[in-house]
């Protein structure tokens, strides 16, 4: 079974003029359980709007997104709700740290929608991306770096089958950059967690054995392009 | 973590606003419970406390006056009775007891009631209780000057066993007007919390036969007080029929709780008007509820986009603010239990100087349950509005980049 099964995926926003703006249109996509996938794309290219699609934040205009076996568009709100709790873990481009929750809090949070909260856990997990003595800080308190980590620890806090990663470094200088992306794949795998990173960096990228390019598996066409 | 530790961290994060807002459900609430509380205190009060009599004999006038003038001691006397009447209504077979009391002096602004030894000896103020005399003290000698002193007198003008007193004329305080008689302190009473504890009781021939009183009224009283015989409730009719219908010169009054139920029926619409009052202010509060909430969502959309990435449902999302506008009401009515006590004390105080009547801060009033409920049940119900933005919150649109 696969951890991430795409296709015919459409996605079209409306500019601000009201016209139609085509983001995504993914014939085929798939990425197998443990695998570690990244994605490059240019900026505005559609990354974040893919992710957000996989993980139930936005809904398609049509198409078909199976995660761990289970169809996306076939469950209720509340299901895929659940299921991006249970099954997905997101590491955003922006964090997404909560302000008023310290790190260790930040971490439970995520567990409560999930499975349940399991404190040991998330106090392992912060250890192991180096915050074991950071656990009371509330986010403002940390470095960049330091906030990324949570947010990779978070996104693994209730063992998903498939981890999501948006430009997980942008932030980060190129040593720190190395070191996240190194604990990002390192506990995926510790976790078996399928990966699907997308990034427009080539230091990054460099990393993976498996780099696809974003257009090759993206095609929006726009009404003008349809009608020629 | 549950809902809860999300809503404790919400208010955390809101501080101020949560105490501003906690503190104006805690004074609407507050309000609420004081005016239930002192209306129903203040009517079972009046109406019930009848000192341990049923009626009150006294010269044709109202009997509502009769009623504050002899069992309450406030209000002008109408008028006055021949001590005849009392000998003869004392030997009416349906009555129990009959106490002819004085009035028309005061020590200080405190009425000096003159009266027999039986109002001691005899009546019960309230079942199985008789005025009890403090300490060493004693009933006054009925051929004597001396003086029996009401508990809250003596507290207020600090005397004690021994002291002697020179009484005024008038019920009103009047420096110039000092009798030359003295009247020596033999005893304080217990306190009954009755309105015998504001007054000094003196012997009834004191009164009557103090200098400068018209000597040809020298064996006249101002009321009689009556205790009918149990179960007479037709003797009472029978007593009415014979001095109200029949007779002219004398009113009685009975029965005094139904009297005084009829003053609160006259006034029932200023207890309507403090309710409807104390309603608006309520509805005021629940209202800061909402608006304080309301307008914390804006920058709050971010953190429930979050909380929803994270897999919380809408409904989830929906019942934190639930949750919380109900919090913050609950804890303001946690504080206003605290304000009530403090208004309960003051009015307390002053209804107790003002007419001896006792309120009780400290009593069980149903309001004290449904007031709670209904100020937590209406805040959550003003949630609703700021939940219904909150469960409408865009996910991708408000995980914007800012982080
Ligand atoms: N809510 C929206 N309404 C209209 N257009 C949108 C909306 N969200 C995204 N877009 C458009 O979709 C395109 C893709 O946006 P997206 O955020 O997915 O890009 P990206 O590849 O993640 O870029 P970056 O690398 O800069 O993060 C952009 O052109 C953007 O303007
Ligand atoms: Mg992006």
């Amino acid at each position: 079974m696969s951890a991430l099964e795409i296709s015919d995926l459409h996605k079209t926003f409306l500019s601000p003029e009201g016209l139609p703006q085509p983001v995504i249109h993914v014939s085929a996509f798939e990425l197998a359980e443990r695998n570690q996938v990244a994605l490059r794309g240019g900026s505005g290219s559609g990354k974040t709007t893919f992710l957000n699609l996989i993980a139930g934040i936005l809904k398609p205009d049509a198409g078909m997104i199976k995660i761990a076996g289970r169809e996306m568009s076939a469950l209720s709100e509340s299901e895929r709700d659940r299921l991006r709790a249970t099954t997905i873990g997101y590491i955003f481009q922006t964090f997404n740290l909560l302000q008023g929750y310290t790190c260790l809090e930040n971490v439970l949070l995520g567990m409560s929608f999930g499975p349940g909260v399991d404190r040991e856990f998330a106090k392992a997990l912060l250890k192991r991306v180096g915050l074991s003595d950071r656990l009371k800080h509330y986010p403002r308190q940390l470095s960049t770096g330091q906030q990324q980590r949570v947010a990779v620890a978070r996104a693994l806090a209730n063992r998903p089958k498939l981890v999501l990663a948006d430009e997980p470094t942008g932030n980060l200088d190129q040593a720190n950059a190395r070191e996240v992306l190194g604990l990002i794949r390192e506990t995926c795998g510790e976790n078996r967690a399928a990966l699907l990173l997308v990034s427009h960096d080539r230091e990054v990228l460099g990393q993976f054995e498996s780099v696809k390019e974003f257009h090759e598996i993206n095609h929006p066409v726009t009404a003008r392009e349809a009608a020629r | 973590m549950s809902l809860w530790r999300i809503v404790y961290k919400s208010l955390r994060q809101h501080t101020f606003s949560t105490l501003i807002t906690g503190l104006s459900i805690a004074l609407a609430g507050a309000l609420l419970m004081s005016v239930w509380a002192v209306k129903e205190q203040s009517h079972a009060a009046f109406t019930g406390l009848t000192g341990g009599f049923d009626a009150v004999l006294g010269v044709r006038s109202a009997k509502l006056q009769l009623v504050l003038n002899a069992i309450f001691h406030m209000e002008e006397s109408p008028g006055n009775l021949a001590l005849t009447d009392y000998f003869e209504i004392q030997k009416n077979p349906n009555v129990e007891l009959a106490i002819p009391i004085a009035m028309g002096d005061n020590y200080r602004g405190h009425r000096l009631v003159g009266t027999i030894v039986e109002m001691f000896a005899q009546c019960e103020y309230a079942p199985g209780k008789r005025h009890a005399v403090k300490g060493h003290g004693r009933i006054f000698d009925p051929t004597a000057r001396e003086a029996l002193v009401g508990s809250f007198v003596a507290q207020k003008l600090g005397l004690k066993r021994g002291d002697v007193i020179h009484p005024f004329h008038g019920l009103i305080f009047d420096e110039k007007k000092e009798h030359s008689e003295t009247y020596v302190v033999v005893g304080v009473l217990e306190p009954s919390n009755t309105p015998a504890d504001r007054v000094i009781w003196i012997p009834l021939e004191g009164i009557q036969k103090m200098t400068g009183h018209d000597p040809q009224t020298a064996s006249d009283i101002s009321a009689i007080l009556i205790k009918l015989k149990a179960g007479s409730a037709i003797a009472g009719q029978r007593l009415s029929l014979m001095y109200n219908k029949q007779g002219s010169r004398m009113t009685f009054a009975w029965p005094i709780g139904q009297i005084m139920a009829q003053l609160f029926n006259k006034i029932a619409w200023v207890d309507r008007v403090l309710e409807l009052v104390a309603y608006l202010v309520g509805c005021v509060a629940t209202a800061s509820v909402l608006a304080s909430i309301y307008n914390s969502m804006n920058e709050r959309r971010r953190e429930i986009a979050i909380l929803r990435a994270l897999g919380a449902r809408r409904s989830a999302i929906f019942s934190v603010i639930i949750l919380e506008a109900a919090a913050i009401a609950g804890l303001g009515m946690l504080a206003s239990f605290f304000l009530y006590s403090g208004i309960m004390m003051t009015v307390a105080s002053i209804v107790r100087a003002q007419t001896g009547v006792v309120l009780d801060p400290s009593a069980f009033h149903p309001v004290m349950i449904w007031a709670p409920l209904g100020m937590v049940g209406l805040s959550a119900l003003a949630g609703v509005v700021p939940a219904v933005k909150a469960y409408r919150t865009d996910v991708a649109e408000n995980l914007s980049p800012i982080s």
